[in-house]
Formats: structure tokens, sequence, C-alpha cells
């Protein structure tokens, strides 16, 4: 689903964020991406959603080779992938229904299916009640669980999410990694870049280590 | 490591694909989506009343100049259409024919239906005139004879048919005292020469300020596309299409161009409103028929498709060159 080959990302001018990265994740597979600051986390992701393009190497993503993926094309790659920022990237002036629904009329999905689907992903995180609310009036975790929602509404088969639970307390962050292996089990790709070691540890998934741009530890779950 | 295997084949992971569903129903799901953006975007204008009505009145002002000016131009030749068959005609009678003889024959001209007026210009008035007029007194007074002749000055009825002037002209040249017949219509062709050359300067104008609509539209678009940069990456990044993005500035666009045309329309009338009384009072001074004429509703019409066209360029223009740079990071 997600196939990393040989992937050197260098910013312009900067010096190289990933070095000669080789990975593979299964269709249906969850890992945590993890590593200090800097290690390039947050690049390997961008590179997955085409929010960077690789500098060397190839990046093939549900068996489309990204570097020969046009411009345009570019929307539809990113429909499949549901992306979950720590810093939620809502539309504040909008409501919590319209945020989850806006992929929904994105892809052209029709009227009465999107009131549904709306719903229902704002069920599963749990928010049913807050559909009127603004972003603003939520609560850090209230804010997460809308972002995932707006990520899942559509039931991509490759989920990612950077640092979500970066400001969350320790619960809270369980919670939402809970959420993550929920989507996991029906069959969702999912990788999840973040430090908290110590919580994704307890999950039992794939981890995938990053130093200064090289992968230098893939540990598989325990059976 | 140790990869699931992939997920059974009934479909869980993969996302209903708007492509599966019939025709009609993505048929009406996208037309609903325009109307809604459609009315979205007339809803977001709506909601800065002061900024949006500032730019309406600056493309309708831009608009109203031009548009004005050919209103204006349109009636004068409408006006000079009616003084055409006004011309007049000079008679200018051989030196020999007795004072009797042309008096006999004004009052035969006054006769004719098709002449409204005749003014006689007896050798001595002329002479007496071109004295006043020319300063040229003392050498004319050296002449032993006066060199003028007598004149008859025709002025043929209103509303007649240009061609009626000509067959008077030919008709009166056949007349045996008649040296010379002429008909004056110099200043109605001068007056022609400058109004095209009006209108010349209406057509500059108007592709002037037509330019400036586009560019007054096209700065308030890349404004409100800075306004709403933040959303724009967030819809980039959720997968929303380069035209979903750019649809509701274009329809702002519309919407300025709509606004603008009709501040046009409103300023034009306005105008006109207050012309038409003063107008109207000299047209009846001069027992004219004649009355302002308004655009008309083709003329309206004409007017707000231009000027919704214009705001669709000047957002287009903003779009396309503004949208591209924002990308999300
Ligand atoms: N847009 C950019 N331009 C230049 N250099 C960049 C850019 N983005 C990231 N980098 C550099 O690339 C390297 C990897 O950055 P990245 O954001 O991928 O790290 P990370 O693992 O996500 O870190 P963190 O845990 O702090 O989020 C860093 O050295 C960073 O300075
Ligand atoms: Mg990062």
């Amino acid at each position: 689903m997600i196939r990393f080959s040989n992937v050197t990302k260098r910013y312009p001018g900067g010096q190289e964020a990933l070095s000669d990265v080789s990975l593979h994740l299964a269709p249906g597979e969850m890992a945590f991406l993890t590593g200090h600051s800097g290690a390039g986390k947050s690049t390997l992701l961008k590179l997955i959603a085409l929010l960077e393009r690789a500098t060397r190497g190839q990046v093939v993503i549900n068996g489309q080779n990204l570097a020969k993926l046009g411009r345009r094309r570019v929307p539809l790659l990113r429909r499949n992938i549901g992306i979950i920022f720590q810093d939620h990237r809502l539309l504040l002036d909008r409501t919590v229904y319209d945020n989850v629904a806006l992929p929904l009329i994105i892809a052209g999905f029709p009227a009465r299916e999107i009131g549904r689907r709306v719903r229902a992903a704002l069920d599963k995180v749990d928010l049913l009640g807050k559909e009127r609310a603004y972003p603003i009036t939520l609560s850090g975790g209230e804010q997460q669980r809308v972002g995932i929602a707006r990520a899942i509404v559509t039931k991509p088969p490759i989920l990612l999410a950077d640092e979500p639970t970066g400001n969350l307390d320790p619960d809270l962050s369980r919670e939402i990694m809970g959420l993550f292996d929920q989507f996991n089990q029906v069959g969702v790709t999912v990788l999840v870049a973040s430090h908290d070691l110590d919580l994704i540890r307890t999950m039992n998934k794939r981890i995938l280590v990053l130093r200064q741009g090289r992968l230098v530890d893939d540990t598989a779950a325990a059976a | 490591m140790t990869p699931r295997p992939p997920p059974d084949a009934d479909g869980v992971r993969a996302p209903a694909a708007p492509g599966d569903r019939r025709l009609a129903t993505r048929l009406a799901t996208w037309a609903l989506r325009h109307a809604q953006v459609f009315f979205e975007s007339l809803g977001r204008l709506s909601r800065t009343p002061f900024s949006t009505l500032m730019t309406a009145a600056v493309i309708g002002i831009a608009l109203a100049l031009p548009t004005g000016l050919h209103v204006i131009l349109k009636n004068l030749q409408q006006l000079g259409g009616g003084l055409e068959s006004a011309a007049r005609i000079s008679l200018f009678l051989k030196k020999d024919t007795s004072e009797a003889a042309a008096r006999r024959m004004v009052r035969e001209l006054s006769a004719l239906p098709e002449v409204a007026r005749v003014r006689y210009i007896s050798r001595d008035e002329a002479l007496a005139e071109f004295k006043r007029l020319s300063g040229f007194g003392a050498a004319l007074d050296a002449l032993a004879e006066n060199p003028l002749p007598a004149v008859i000055v025709v002025t043929p009825a209103l509303r007649q048919a240009p061609e009626a002037a000509a067959r008077l002209l030919a008709q009166f040249k056949a007349y045996p005292a008649v040296d010379l017949a002429q008909l004056d219509q110099q200043w109605i062709q001068r007056l022609y020469a400058l109004m095209d050359i009006a209108a010349r300067g209406v057509q500059v104008l108007a592709v002037l300020l037509a330019l400036g609509v586009v560019l007054v539209v096209g700065n308030t678009i890349r404004l409100a596309i800075q306004n709403r940069r933040d959303e724009i990456v967030i819809i980039k990044l959720i997968g929303g299409t380069d035209a979903f993005i750019r649809r509701p500035f274009l329809y702002a666009g519309f919407w300025y161009g709509l606004m603008g045309g009709a501040a046009a329309w409103l300023f034009i009338a306005l105008a006109l409103g207050a012309l038409a009384g003063p107008v109207d009072q000299l047209a009846a001074l001069y027992h004219s028929g004649f009355s302002l004429q308004g655009l008309g509703a083709e003329g309206a019409a004409v007017l707000m498709g231009l000027s919704v066209v214009l705001g669709l360029a000047g957002s287009w223009l903003a779009v396309g060159r503004h949208l591209r740079e924002i990308e999300p990071r």
C-alpha cells in the first residue's frame, strides 16, 4: 500500500531530511513512525500525500508511482489519504458538521449521503452532540477528534497522522490511538508519526524509527 | 516483520467512489453544488456590505461613463436625423430678375405644402448684410454696381425624408429665374463628422474603463484569495481540485459584475431622469417631438451582460495568477 524505495529528500538549501529510506506497509497494516525532533517523520508523511516530492528514489502508493503523478491528479491521490495534523487545521469559521462534511462535498457525494456519513464519523469520535459547535469552542482533544472525523469520513484506504496526540494528556492520547487501532481493525492502512514512545510501546504495533533521516529500526508487532 | 494479510475483497476500505453512482444522481449533485456555491458567494459578499457596494459603485461609475456618453450620442444622432430634412435650400436668382417677379415667386413657393418657410433677401439687403458682416464696406462702395444676387431661402417642412429636400432642389432648379440652387447641408455633415469622432472617443474610453473594471475585480478577488489562504490550503490538503477552489471566486466575480452593471444602469437612469425635464422644455420651445431616449431593455441587457463578462474575466485573471501560488506544506 505504501512503498518507499531508496527515497532521499533534500529541501532546497537544506541538508537531507530523509536519506535512502526504504520501507513497505502492506494494505491493512498499521505502524508507528518515531524518532527525535528533526529526524524526518513529518517529511516522510508529506512525501506520501505529495505535500513534498522526493528528491531521489521512488514512492509508490496504492500501486501508483508518485513521481509520475501530474499536478492535476494530486487531488485524487489525497482523497484516498486521510491526514490528521497536530494542529488539526480546521476551518474556524465553519461548524463541526461543515468541517467534517467538506471532504464529502469535495468528492461530490450526493446531499442525502453526506448527512448520514458525517453523523457516522462524528459518532465514531464521540462528538455527535457537537455538530453545530464551532471549533474554537471545543477543547484540544475535541478539536483533534473533529480532525479525525474529517479524515475518515470518506473512508479512505490510508490514514496518516502527524503527532496526533502532541498536546493531549495521556488518557486522551491513549483514546485517540485506540481510535486509530479501530480503523485499522476494519482494514485501513494506518501510519502514525509520534515521539511518545511509552504510549507507542503499549499499542503492540510495528514501529519504524528514524534518526537523522535514516530508517534505523523496524520492529514488528509481537504476535 | 509480519504484515497483515490484505483485507478481504468485499471492499471495506475502498471509499465508495462517486464514479460508481448513476449519472443522473451525479449531475443533480453537481448542479446542486454549483447552485449552493453560487448563492454562498453572494452571501459572503453580503457579509461585507460596505466594501461590496463600494466595489459595485466603482464598477458602476466606470461603466456608466462610456454607456452614458453612448446614450447621449444616440440621442444626438436621432436629433440630427430630424434636422437633416430641415436642411435649407438657397435659391440664387438671376440678376435681371425684377423685384416684382421675385416677390411673386416667393408667394408661389410659400403656397407649396412641402415648404415650411420662405425668406426673401433682396439684392440691397444682401449687400447691406454682406457689408455689415464682412467689413468690406468701403471696397464695395467703390463698385459701380451691386455684385450680389437676390436670394430666396426655403426651409422644407419638418418631418420629411431627406430625399424630399433633394427632390425640391431639382424642382427649384427648373425655375427660369433661378441661377443657382444649393442645398445647405454642410453643417449637418460637419455635425455628423463631429459625432463620429465623439463616438470613436467613447469607444476608446469604453475599452480603457472596461480594462479598469477587470483590474478592479481582479484586485478585489486577489484580496479575497489572500484572506482565505488557510481555507484554500486545507481544501487542497483534503483533495479539492483547482476547479473546486476556483468556483466561489469566479462566482464572486460574476456577482460583482452583475451588481456593477446594475449600479451603472441606475446611474444612467438617474442622470437621464435629471436631464429629461429640461430637454422636454427645450424641445417644446422648438415645437419638436424630440424626447430623450434611455438605454432601453436591450441596452440594459447588453450592459449587464458585458459587466458580468468583465467581472468574470477579472476574477479569472486573479484566480489564475494567485491560486497556484498557494500550496499546502
Ligand atoms: N520546508 C522545509 N524547508 C527546509 N527544511 C525543512 C523543511 N521542513 C523540514 N525541514 C528540515 O528537515 C528535517 C526534518 O524535518 P521534519 O519536520 O521531517 O522532522 P520531524 O521528525 O517531523 O520533527 P518534529 O518531531 O520536530 O516534528 C529538519 O532538519 C528540518 O529542519
Ligand atoms: Mg514533525
